[in-house]
């Protein structure tokens, strides 16, 4: 009997797909997420759009707050790290949450380096905004992607650009004559042995959803239509006028993602969706995509 | 044979490529109008309760158990294996509610303890066929009309059949050994004795 091995780590991944992981940060909002259809749930202290607001230092959720979502629902519970604080990672693992988000909405740790997740038994999912950034990151042993967007925006401009960005570089490959692939491997950073395999097989080795400005039904169809095999709702349920009627909403658009009079059944009498910021308003300093490396 | 796939939710696509490779008309199945003209059905892996919610809200629970009670062959695993079961240990969870046994959901922990096992499968020949666990359920009881078809090294069962039924709690479909897909394939065209 083996455990933590590759097969496990990015099966959990494949079990997800299809799926509506939904930031909580309380036990109550765990159980709405759970009985509205989430395939999983995010532990957080503050949702992003909170963190965006207060400023300040973002870190781990307080173990307590882990500890009592973990309690009320039978999904799996995923919690997020600063980038690189791979202590922060161990105390993830010990307190049994089944995935680790390394995430550029917390404050980064290290400026340089992430986390190396083989280190881990625990799965990691990692943000990316490219192919070559959602390369580095498997190679130190990311089990699932996601595409970065911007998170807390409810903004979904930057979701698509990472999507269309991962989606176009592939294709890219797959029609590459085989003497440019050192090169193009070296332009986009990331390592030869992946970048083969991307041509090969036409897509990720792992699971990629998309996340950070999902705010509407119509905004996780249109994700999963441009190819993501899932997506990672966080503001955009618990800021909005009714979070039940919306993360039902979400979940039934992002199963039914090809049909449009299910998304147009589902996208009636939700009430208001979460405040959008636009993207050319926040400071450059103040973007959470760029964190990461 | 027209093989219909769950596609609420969970890994369904990777069941498509195995069906297509042992010769199947694979049809994904989101609503009940997909379920018209099927010889099997397959559950694949996934969230139960993401999956139970939709079956409901699409009105496809009942259509399903109709059918499945009548003679449509069903495989399910992992969260397939939950939905198929009768009763569920220390949750309110009820959905086909079809096979005679009751199963407990994550009755390993959380994912920290998935783990690969090789199991022995006397159906399935003498060769072991390598389990893949993920955040897994088991078997706790069953009545004797299940077969049990597979146990880990403490005992517990991870694998069982009744009549045009198959449950797993393992994932076949993320490795490359075919013969539990082919062994239901053979099963939902009537092939080996039903037990």
């Amino acid at each position: 009997m083996e455990k933590g091995t590759w097969t496990v780590k990015t099966g959990l991944a494949q079990m997800l797909k299809g799926g509506v992981i939904m930031d909580v940060v309380t036990a109550e909002h765990a159980k709405i997420a759970e009985d509205a259809g989430a395939c999983a749930v995010m532990a957080l202290e503050r949702v992003p759009a909170d963190i965006r607001a207060a400023g300040g230092v973002a870190r781990m959720a307080d173990p307590d707050v882990i500890l009592a979502i973990k309690a009320v629902v039978s999904i799996p519970v995923m919690a997020k790290c600063r980038i690189g604080h791979f202590v922060e990672a161990q105390v993830l693992e010990a307190l049994g949450v089944d995935f680790i988000d390394e995430s550029e909405v917390l404050t980064p740790a290290d400026e340089s380096h992430h986390v190396w997740k083989h280190d881990f038994k625990v799965p990691f999912v990692c943000g990316c905004r490219d192919l070559g950034e959602a390369l580095r990151r498997i190679a130190e042993g990311a089990a699932m992607i996601r595409t970065k967007g911007e998170a807390g925006t409810g903004n979904i401009v930057e979701a698509v650009r990472h999507m269309r960005a991962v989606m176009g570089e592939i294709h890219k490959l797959a029609n590459m004559p085989e003497e440019e692939l050192m090169a193009e491997s070296k332009a986009i950073g990331a390592p030869l042995e992946l970048v083969l395999d991307v041509r090969r097989t036409g897509k990720l080795p792992v699971v990629n959803f998309a996340a950070g400005g999902i705010a509407t039904p119509a905004d996780a169809a249109l994700m999963m239509q441009l190819g993501s095999d899932g997506v990672f709702v966080g503001s955009g349920i618990f800021k909005s006028s009714d979070p039940s009627a919306r993360a039902k909403a979400i979940v039934k658009a992002t199963t039914h993602h090809r049909d449009a009079r299910i998304i147009a059944e589902v996208s009636r009498g939700l009430r208001a969706a979460m405040p959008g910021l636009d993207i050319k308003a926040i400071p450059k300093e103040e973007l959470l995509a760029t964190r990461g490396w | 044979m027209r093989i219909g796939i769950l596609a609420l939710q969970g890994a369904f696509v990777e069941h498509l490529g195995i069906l297509e490779r042992l010769g199947a008309e694979p049809v994904l199945v989101r609503l009940p109008v997909e379920l018209e003209g099927l010889d099997g059905l397959i559950i694949p892996g996934g969230e139960s309760t993401t999956m139970i919610r939709l079956m409901l809200e699409y009105e496809l629970l009942q259509p399903l158990k109709d059918r499945a009670e009548a003679s449509l062959p069903v495989m399910g695993v992992c969260a397939g294996m939950i939905l198929l079961a009768k009763r569920v240990a220390d949750s309110p969870l009820q959905s086909l509610g079809l096979m005679d046994m009751t199963v407990r959901r994550n009755a390993f922990g959380s994912q920290v303890d998935s783990f690969e096992a090789d199991l022995d499968i006397p159906a399935l020949g003498e060769t072991p066929f390598h389990g893949v666990f993920i955040r897994a359920p088991v078997i706790e009881a069953a009545n004797s009309t299940v077969e049990l078809l597979a146990r880990l090294d403490d005992g517990r069962a991870v694998a069982a059949r009744q009549g045009r039924l198959l449950a797993a709690a393992f994932h076949p479909e993320l490795g490359s050994d075919l013969r539990l897909h082919r062994y239901f394939l053979d099963m939902a065209s009537g092939g080996p004795p039903v037990a």
